[in-house]
């Protein structure tokens, strides 16, 4: 079933007499469970497509369907389904998480009671049993944005929304944020999230749509993105006489997975292949029964950023830096 | 129901994290009590002018600083709105079910909670210098002083909303304070004041809450000025907050 839906959803704002297409027309399925993921750079129209989704903003055009309701028409109904934490985060730093939260739960309809407890288990799964009764704004980054999530969450929500939730964080609070996001996952809560990074995509979402000017250029796994690329590299080690790599390029090129096949200087041979955890022992079989013995293998992926480079002609580390 | 509660609850959250940091509420109590040692002893010698209201100089002075510490107390809640908005708290609190008109009046309540301890506590100091109010004409007064913090604090949090900047919101008030405090007649009653500015005052909805708690604070509760005052002040604290609440509908989706 899907918990998101979307047809033709357009924003459009007149800046200075202009007319601004921020967003040019989105369709997405997202399935419930698993994380989504929405890649692409500043100014793509992500955060856009989420303030949409998330009632913050009116869509000019299109329709949507958000946790069973209808974006245009029953806006209060889906926000009393989801879940949503900002790039800002949000929570008052004058006040303390236990404050927060308590708040939070019962402005989203729980009784005391329910909040406090909810409240508890929160603090506790979410490691800020120390903190939680400190005032926020003595917080670390890290320490703040756990309790963002835990705010987006105390209602428990099948749907939450994170905008590039670890944006501004060291790799130890990442890391530890992503161990988060993962056990939400594993209790089956529906994430959807926009990110920048592509190892945070590639890390965390089981499916991904990027997204650039406005309009998504491809959807799919991390794994099927890249393997639209060109498929996986292995690089073998031999010896590099004459006689040798000719005969293993012999063996090698009649095989249906390898896509290309070329020598690598100093080194051994380089080649393109499809499926390459497949095929890497298929191909080490293959070497042994051919006498060629092998000094060293890597096999290595292509990234989310070759992804993007095909879709878009641009690199987006280029774009960031 | 739900506008009750959730007024409730974030009255009390705003309340509460106030109140532990009650340093600007104290020091906002500065500046009036200021005027009160300063300013008031120069209008000991002018009681006897002619215009000048009967019941004794801090008697007459103390109603217009009352309302001028609701005016700028209130005035200036904006900016924590827009630091809030920064922080995405605004934001957060969007996405949850929570009734948008409680966003605007557990606000205000707040303020005006703030205001009315510093009124209480202005009013002892004035008593001290010899201010001897008719005590059921205060009593009316507060009701009063009560709709000039909701009213502003409604139009400051509106503008605050419209703005979401600091410095565009602090020239606004700038261009705005100086006019609205020199025609309501807080520092000096209007009757002594030429003609033309007292018609200019008829266009600033605060000159006729001073006359209003004037009258009541000598305790003439039946003066038509008394009548007047509460008319426009609840017709002005209705439109600040239905201003506020829509801007925040609107812009909140």
């Amino acid at each position: 079933m899907s918990i998101i839906e979307t047809r033709g959803l357009k924003k459009s704002f007149r800046s200075r007499g202009r007319l601004i297409e921020a967003v040019k027309g989105v369709d997405i399925q997202v399935q419930t469970g698993g994380t989504f993921g929405f890649l692409g750079p500043n100014g793509a129209g992500k955060t856009t497509t989420m303030r949409m989704l998330t009632t913050l903003m009116r869509p000019t055009g299109g329709e949507g369907r958000v946790a069973g309701y209808d974006l245009m028409r029953q806006p209060e109904l889906v926000r009393q389904k989801i879940g949503y934490v900002g790039q800002a985060g949000g929570a008052d730093g004058k006040a303390t998480a236990r404050e927060n939260l308590i708040l939070q739960g019962r402005i989203c309809g729980l009784s005391l009671a329910q909040a406090r407890e909810r409240t508890t288990t929160l603090i506790g799964a979410l490691g800020l049993s120390e903190l939680a009764d400190r005032k926020v704004k003595t917080y670390s980054g890290g320490q703040r944005r756990r309790l963002d999530l835990a705010l987006g969450m105390v209602h428990e929500p099948a749907l939450l929304f994170l905008d590039e939730p670890t944006t501004g964080l060291d790799p130890k609070s990442r890391n530890e944020l992503w161990a988060e996001l993962r056990k939400l996952q594993d209790a089956g809560t529906t994430i959807f999230m926009t990110t920048h990074y592509l190892d945070e995509a590639d890390a965390l979402c089981q499916r991904l749509a990027i997204m650039d000017g406005g309009s998504i250029v491809v959807e799919g796994t991390p794994a099927e993105l890249k393997r639209q690329i060109m498929g996986d590299t292995v690089i073998l080690g031999m010896d590099t006489s004459h006689t040798v790599l000719h005969h293993a390029q012999e063996v090698l090129r009649g095989q249906p997975f390898v896509r290309s096949l070329q020598e690598e200087r100093d080194s051994g041979l380089r080649l393109q292949v499809e499926h390459g955890e497949d095929s890497l022992p298929v191909i080490l079989r293959l070497m042994e029964g051919a006498g060629v013995p092998i000094r060293t293998v890597s096999l290595s992926r292509p990234t989310l950023d070759d992804v993007f480079l095909k879709q878009t002609g641009r690199s987006l580390y280029q774009q960031q830096n | 129901m739900h506008v009750l509660l959730h007024t409730w609850l974030l009255f009390k959250h705003n309340f509460i994290v106030t109140v532990r940091n009650p340093v600007y509420v104290i020091l906002a109590l500065f500046q009036p009590i200021c005027q009160l040692i300063l300013f008031a002893p120069l209008l000991e010698s002018i009681e006897s002018a002619p215009n000048f209201p009967p019941g004794g100089a801090y008697t007459v002075f103390t109603p217009g600083l009352l309302v001028m510490m609701g005016i700028t107390g209130a005035l200036f809640v904006g900016f924590g709105f827009i630091s809030d908005m920064r922080a995405g708290v605004m934001e957060r609190l969007q996405v949850t079910p929570v009734s948008r008109f409680a966003l605007v009046l557990s606000r205000s309540l707040c303020d005006m909670t703030m205001f009315l301890a510093q009124a209480a506590a202005l009013m002892v100091v004035a008593w001290q210098f010899g201010m001897r109010p008719h005590p059921l004409g205060v009593l009316v007064a507060v009701l009063l002083f009560m709709m000039v913090s909701l009213f502003t604090s409604s139009v400051s949090y509106a503008t605050a909303f419209a703005t979401a900047d600091e410095n565009t919101f602090s020239s606004i008030l700038n261009f705005l304070i100086m006019p609205i405090l020199m025609l309501s007649g807080i520092t000096l009653p209007l009757a002594l004041a030429p003609l033309w500015i007292r018609n200019a005052a008829r266009f600033n909805p605060f000159s006729y809450a001073v006359d209003a708690s004037r009258a009541l604070f000598i305790g003439n509760l039946t003066d038509t000025s008394v009548m007047l005052g509460f008319v426009v002040m609840a017709l002005m604290t209705v439109v600040g907050m239905y201003w506020a609440f829509s801007s925040f509908r609107r812009g909140l989706a």
